[in-house]
């Protein structure tokens, strides 16, 4: 090869790799762009309804005015419920796949399992809670019945991630602990587990954003179309706000009167999600900073 | 002299799956003298030396055959727990490995576990273990502070001493200087001589020099068998196997 084909050919390659260089930018700012596009377009339209008295306030007026305090406090029962519930089963699963059960056909028939649930759509889980909690268990449309569906639905996400978590932790750890006569029991909960909490966090905060934003699941299982007292036990039914907005959106006579509470109880949801998760984040950084290798 | 075997192995196999790493191993671990294992890389030294403290019971797929008597009682009897050998046996591995805590909390850490309760008594072992390790007056000032902000060598001898605490009567070391810098390397062999004479330690290690130096009993594996095991001094001036003095001599290997 001659010196003037070679430097062509470098000029090509250069090419190339500037052309995909630049695709690969210009997808990472599609997508922050999008994300960007649809709160911003929610803050504009929302912004306006956001006011002392539709925080604290419940719906007035068949829902045409007033506030949405109810599905608030509702959904955020509902999260922190399925957590409660989605939480330290997730864990303990996870715990079992990495940590005790010997890998073979039974770990891999589990994990196909989990990744199956993590595929079905929510409305079936919607289905099954109504079946199963609702009528088979007699919890009654409830906000305990709600919980035990969303962390079903949430279940998958955070086996994912509690596994991955407890993969990630070094074996040097595993067994540096058994072998100071450590049992195992101990080794995970003292040495494994801590590692691993950060991560699990992580899979946490995924399961809080699916579990608050979803409808279908809470629709036959939890959610009210409208009630203005707060529950009182966790047999009561709540309002919701997915469900709120569905149903302002979608079931309300004054479906075009109400756009701006619409907007404005999407807001809220987002803002709802982005402060539970924001525990979560600030939890996970205080653990990292005591937990460096 | 009638002499006291802490250790005996006899006629061990090991399998992982269905490769024999080891075959037809028998060896007696003198009480408190420091016995060297060296071999080529793949021999099985290392195989061995987690046999002792039933560590390859992590690995799934494993088999042992033939019998390792711990002061007479077969470690791998069905009705002994590995939990309570490994806190008679304590072991420090090739690459420092505290545990993301306080210097202060990787020493107590398995003491408390096994029920060392009364403060007093842990403050006297952390001095205690932290001092035999010759650590003590390095750390003694920062013992809250994080374990990860030692250097390699201060790790190594925390690790140590994380061992020692446990008070075990055998200290397997594996590879525990090919880590380590030089004067990290000549602190831990120091230590190890003042150590032998509370514990008895076995040291599987690549560096021939340093298994002369401070091992009272060399055994020289190679593909999973014992060549030969004998006095140090004889392994290294006038070995039986021509195999043995090939290797030493660094003919292969």
């Amino acid at each position: 090869m001659n010196g003037k084909t070679f430097k062509s050919s470098m000029r090509a390659r250069y090419l190339k790799q500037k052309l995909f260089f630049g695709a690969v930018r210009l997808s990472a700012l599609l997508i922050t762009l999008a994300l960007f596009g649809i709160l911003a377009y929610i803050l504009a339209n929302g912004f306006r309804a956001i006011t002392w008295e539709f925080l604290t306030q419940p719906p007035t007026d068949s829902m045409t005015k007033g506030g949405i305090m109810p599905a608030i406090v509702g959904t955020l029962y509902l999260t922190v419920g399925a957590i409660l519930v989605a939480l330290p089963l997730g864990v303990v699963s996870a715990i079992f796949l990495t940590e005790y059960a010997k890998q073979g056909a039974l770990t891999r028939i589990i994990r196909i399992g989990v990744n199956c649930l993590a595929g079905v759509p929510s409305v079936v889980f919607g289905l099954f809670g109504l079946g199963f909690f609702v009528v088979f268990l007699k919890f009654g449309s409830s906000i305990l019945a709600g919980a035990l569906t969303l962390g079903i639905l949430i279940l998958p996400t955070i086996i994912g991630a509690a596994e991955e978590a407890l993969k990630a932790v070094p074996q040097t750890f595993r067994e540096a602990s058994l072998a100071l006569g450590v049992s195992k029991w101990n080794t995970i909960f003292r040495i494994t587990l801590p590692s691993a909490l950060p991560g699990i966090l992580t899979g946490a905060i995924l399961g809080v954003g699916r579990a608050a934003g979803e409808t279908a699941p809470i629709m036959f299982t939890a959610a009210a179309f409208f009630t203005a007292v707060l529950p009182k036990s966790i047999f009561d039914e709540v309002m919701a706000l997915p469900y709120h907005i569905y149903v302002l959106a979608t079931a309300g006579t004054h479906i075009e009167e109400t756009r701006p509470l619409q907007y404005g109880t999407v807001l809220v949801l987002i803002a709802l999600v982005l402060g539970i998760d924001l525990i979560a984040i600030v939890m996970r950084s205080m653990i990292r900073r005591n937990k460096r290798w | 002299m009638e002499k006291d075997f802490i250790i005996r192995t006899k006629n061990v196999d090991f399998y992982y799956g269905a490769f024999r790493a080891l075959s037809d191993i028998t060896m007696d671990f003198e009480k408190n003298k420091v016995t060297a294992l060296i071999g080529p890389s793949g021999c099985g030294k290392s195989t061995l030396l987690r046999l002792l403290n039933r560590m390859n019971d992590l690995i799934d797929g494993t088999r042992v055959e033939g019998e390792i008597l711990f002061e007479g009682r077969n470690i791998y009897a069905p009705d002994v727990d590995p939990v309570e050998i490994r806190q008679r046996i304590g072991m420090v591995f090739q690459k420092p490995n505290p545990f993301p805590k306080s210097i202060y909390n990787n020493i107590t850490y398995a003491p408390k576990l096994a029920g060392i309760r009364e403060s007093g008594e842990i403050e006297a072992l952390v001095e205690e273990s932290l001092k035999q390790a010759v650590l003590w007056d390095e750390v003694k000032d920062i013992l809250t502070k994080s374990a990860m902000t030692l250097s390699g060598g201060q790790q190594q001898r925390l690790c140590i001493a994380r061992a020692l605490a446990m008070k075990p009567d055998v200290i397997l070391m594996d590879e525990p200087t090919s880590a380590l810098d030089p004067i990290s390397t000549a602190k831990i062999e120091e230590l190890i001589d003042t150590l032998k004479k509370h514990y008895t330690i076995i040291i599987v290690t690549h560096n021939m020099q340093q298994a002369a130096r401070i091992s009272e009993y060399t055994g020289f594996f190679y593909l999973g068998k014992v060549i030969e095991f004998n006095v140090t001094e004889k392994i290294f001036t006038n070995p039986d196997v021509k195999q043995t003095e090939d290797y030493i001599t660094g003919r292969f290997g």
